[in-house]
C-alpha cells in the first residue's frame, strides 16, 4: 500500500474516483465491507463539499496509526472560500431539501474521528479517521 | 570435520532410528506434567506421532510450511476440547527437551561434538516451538472470533414465520455495537428472505438510551429503502418515553401493542387477511 | 455513459449498469422525461443492485426524477437498494421520502400495478 494517495477534485467524476480509491484502500487495510461503505460516503460528501463550494481541491488518503490501533485517514483540503460558521454547518441536519452538501455533518458521523480547519476566503481542510476494530 | 548440514541429516537418522522408544518417553513426561488431561491416551499416543514425525521432518528440510499447516490442523481439532495454549507450548518444549537429551547422550563422549550438534539442533527446536505456539495462539483467537460471532447469531435470530413476513424478537440490553448488528442482520434478511413486512418485538427489551433509539429509527428507514415495512411491538413506556426525547414522531412508527397484534397487522399488510375496515365496507355494500 | 431503459407496457425500467457520475444521473433524469411524455408511462422503475453507494447528490436527483416525473403522471419506484447502501444511507441521513421503494424488479413491478390503497404504498 503507498505511503498516501491523492486524489485532485475538479469535478464531479473525480468524486466517484475519490470515494471508490477510499472504498479499495479501506477493504485492503481490512475494514469490512460494512465499514469500507461508510468511508466511501464520508469521502463522497466531503468531495463533493469541494466541488460545489471551492471548485477545486484534493483528497489524501493514508494509513493512520494509533499505539496499536490502525487506521484510514482522510484529509479533504482545499482553498475556496471557507465555511464561515463551522459549527453551523455541521448543524444542519438532515435536510436534503436544503440543496446544500448535506456532507458534513453526515460525514462527521459515519467517521471516527472528524475536524475541520476553515478560514474565510482561504480554504477549509477537513481531517477524518476511522479505526479498524 | 562435519558442517551443520551434514550433523543435522546424522542427528534426523538418530531421531527416526530411536522413534519408538523416544516417543514413548515424551508421552509418558506429557502424563508426569499433567498436560493434555483433556485428551485420552489413545488420543495423545496418536498425535504424539503425528508431531514427532513433523518434527524430525522440519530438523530434516527445514521447511516449516508442513508444520505450520499441521500445527493448524491440530489446533483446530484441540481447540474446542478446551486445550490450552501453555499445553500445547509445554509439549512440543518437552519433546525437544526429550529429544536433547537423547543427543547428549550419544554425543557425550566428544565435548567439541556436541557443542556442534546443540548448534545445528538448538535453533531448529526453537523455531519448531515457536512455530506451533503461534499457529495454535492464532487458530484459537480464530476458533474464539467464530464463536462469538456464532453467539452474536443465534441471539439476534431474524425468523421468517410466513412468506414475506420476518420477526426479529430483540431480547435484553442492547448496546450499539449489538443494535448495529441487527440491524445489518435484519437488512440481509430482508434482502435473503424477500421479506416485505418486519415485526420488531421489544417486549423482551427494559430500556435503551438514545443511541440506540437512533438506530431503531434508522432500522425502520433503511428497511423501508429496501421495501419493506416495519411494524414495532412491545414499546414499552419508557422506550417509548425515549424515543419522543429524541424528537421520533411517534404517530409516523408503526407501533402495535403485543407480537400477536402486530403479527395480526402484518398479515393484514400482506393480504392475509381483511382489514377491519374493509370487512365493514364489504358488510356494507353487501346489505 | 447513458442508462438503458427500457419499455415494459405502461412502465419504464431503467436498469443502472454501472457507477454514475452525477452527469450520467442529470441525463437520466432527462431521458425519463422524455420517455414518459413520449410513451405516456404510467411508472417507472429505477434498478440501483449494481450502486455500492447512494450519496447526497444521487438521492436529491432520484427524488427530483420522482417529482418530475410525477407531474408528468407517472410513479416512480427505486428497487435494489442494497443493505449495505441502505445502512450507510441511514447513518448519512438521507431519505428518499416521497419516492416509492422496493425490493427488486419484480416487487417494484407489484408496486406500480397495486392501485392506491395506502396499505403497502411507502411513499408518503
Amino acid at each position: 500500500m503507498p505511503d498516501e494517495t491523492h486524489v485532485a477534485i475538479a469535478s464531479a467524476t473525480d468524486i466517484v474516483t475519490a470515494r471508490q480509491k477510499g472504498r479499495a484502500l479501506a477493504i485492503e487495510m481490512g475494514f469490512e465491507s460494512v465499514e469500507a461503505t461508510l468511508i466511501a460516503a464520508a469521502i463522497s460528501e466531503v468531495s463533493r463539499n469541494i466541488v460545489e463550494y471551492a471548485n477545486r481541491g484534493e483528497i489524501i488518503l493514508r494509513a493512520s496509526r494509533n499505539g496499536a490501533r490502525h487506521g484510514l485517514c482522510v484529509v479533504a483540503r482545499d482553498e475556496g472560500p471557507g465555511i464561515p460558521d463551522v459549527a453551523q454547518a455541521l448543524q444542519y441536519g438532515y435536510s436534503t431539501r436544503r440543496g446544500f452538501g448535506v456532507g458534513l455533518p453526515g460525514a462527521k458521523l459515519l467517521m471516527d474521528e472528524f475536524d475541520i480547519i476553515s478560514k474565510v476566503g482561504k480554504g477549509t481542510t477537513i481531517t477524518m479517521r476511522k479505526w479498524l476494530d | 570435520m562435519e558442517n551443520s548440514a551434514g550433523l543435522l541429516r546424522e542427528l534426523v537418522a538418530h531421531l527416526r532410528q530411536n522413534r519408538t522408544q523416544l516417543r514413548e518417553e515424551w508421552v509418558r513426561r506429557i502424563r508426569e506434567a499433567k498436560l493434555l488431561t483433556k485428551m485420552t491416551d489413545e488420543e495423545i499416543f496418536s498425535e504424539a506421532t503425528s508431531v514427532y514425525d513433523n518434527y524430525v521432518a522440519v530438523l530434516e528440510t527445514g521447511s516449516v510450511e508442513a508444520l505450520q499447516a499441521y500445527a493448524r490442523d491440530l489446533s483446530e481439532r484441540i481447540i474446542p476440547r478446551g486445550v490450552e495454549t501453555h499445553e500445547v507450548l509445554g509439549i512440543v518444549l518437552l519433546l525437544r527437551d526429550v529429544l536433547a537429551r537423547s543427543l547428549f547422550k550419544k554425543y557425550q563422549g566428544d565435548f567439541e561434538l556436541l557443542s556442534r550438534v546443540f548448534d545445528a539442533y538448538e535453533p531448529a527446536a526453537n523455531r519448531i516451538a515457536n512455530t506451533v505456539g503461534v499457529s495454535f495462539v492464532d487458530q484459537r483467537e480464530r476458533v474464539i472470533r467464530q464463536q462469538q460471532q456464532a453467539i452474536l447469531e443465534l441471539s439476534t435470530p431474524v425468523l421468517q414465520v410466513r412468506e414475506r413476513l420476518l420477526i426479529l424478537p430483540i431480547i435484553g440490553v442492547i448496546d450499539t455495537h449489538r443494535a448495529r448488528q441487527l440491524t445489518q442482520q435484519l437488512l440481509l434478511g430482508i434482502r435473503n428472505n424477500r421479506a416485505k413486512v418486519v415485526v420488531v418485538d421489544i417486549t423482551g427489551v427494559p430500556a435503551i438510551d438514545s443511541a440506540v433509539a437512533n438506530h431503531l429509527v434508522q432500522t425502520v428507514e433503511a428497511s423501508r429503502l429496501m421495501g419493506a415495512s416495519v411494524i414495532i411491538t412491545g414499546l414499552s413506556s419508557e422506550i417509548a418515553q425515549t424515543l419522543v426525547t429524541i424528537g421520533v414522531d411517534l404517530s409516523k412508527m408503526n407501533a402495535v401493542g403485543d407480537l400477536q397484534g402486530g403479527i395480526e397487522e402484518a398479515e393484514r399488510l400482506l393480504g392475509y387477511r381483511a382489514a377491519p375496515a374493509e370487512e365493514t365496507k364489504a358488510q356494507a355494500q353487501q346489505a | 455513459m447513458r442508462v438503458p431503459i427500457l419499455k415494459q407496457y405502461d412502465y419504464l425500467v431503467a436498469s443502472i449498469q454501472s457507477v454514475l457520475s452525477d452527469e450520467d444521473l442529470l441525463l437520466l433524469r432527462d431521458d425519463l422525461t422524455e420517455r414518459v411524455g413520449q410513451y405516456r408511462s404510467k411508472g417507472v422503475i429505477i434498478d440501483v443492485t449494481v450502486l455500492d453507494l447512494v450519496d447526497s447528490f444521487a438521492t436529491r436527483t432520484l427524488r427530483a426524477i420522482a417529482h418530475m416525473l410525477k407531474l408528468r403522471g407517472a410513479e416512480t419506484v427505486i428497487v435494489g437498494i442494497q443493505p449495505e447502501v441502505a445502512f450507510a444511507m441511514v447513518q448519512l441521513g438521507l431519505t428518499l421520502e416521497g419516492v416509492g421503494t422496493a425490493l427488486d424488479l419484480e416487487e417494484g413491478l407489484a408496486y406500480l400495478k397495486q392501485p392506491l390503497k395506502g396499505n403497502l404504498r411507502h411513499a408518503r
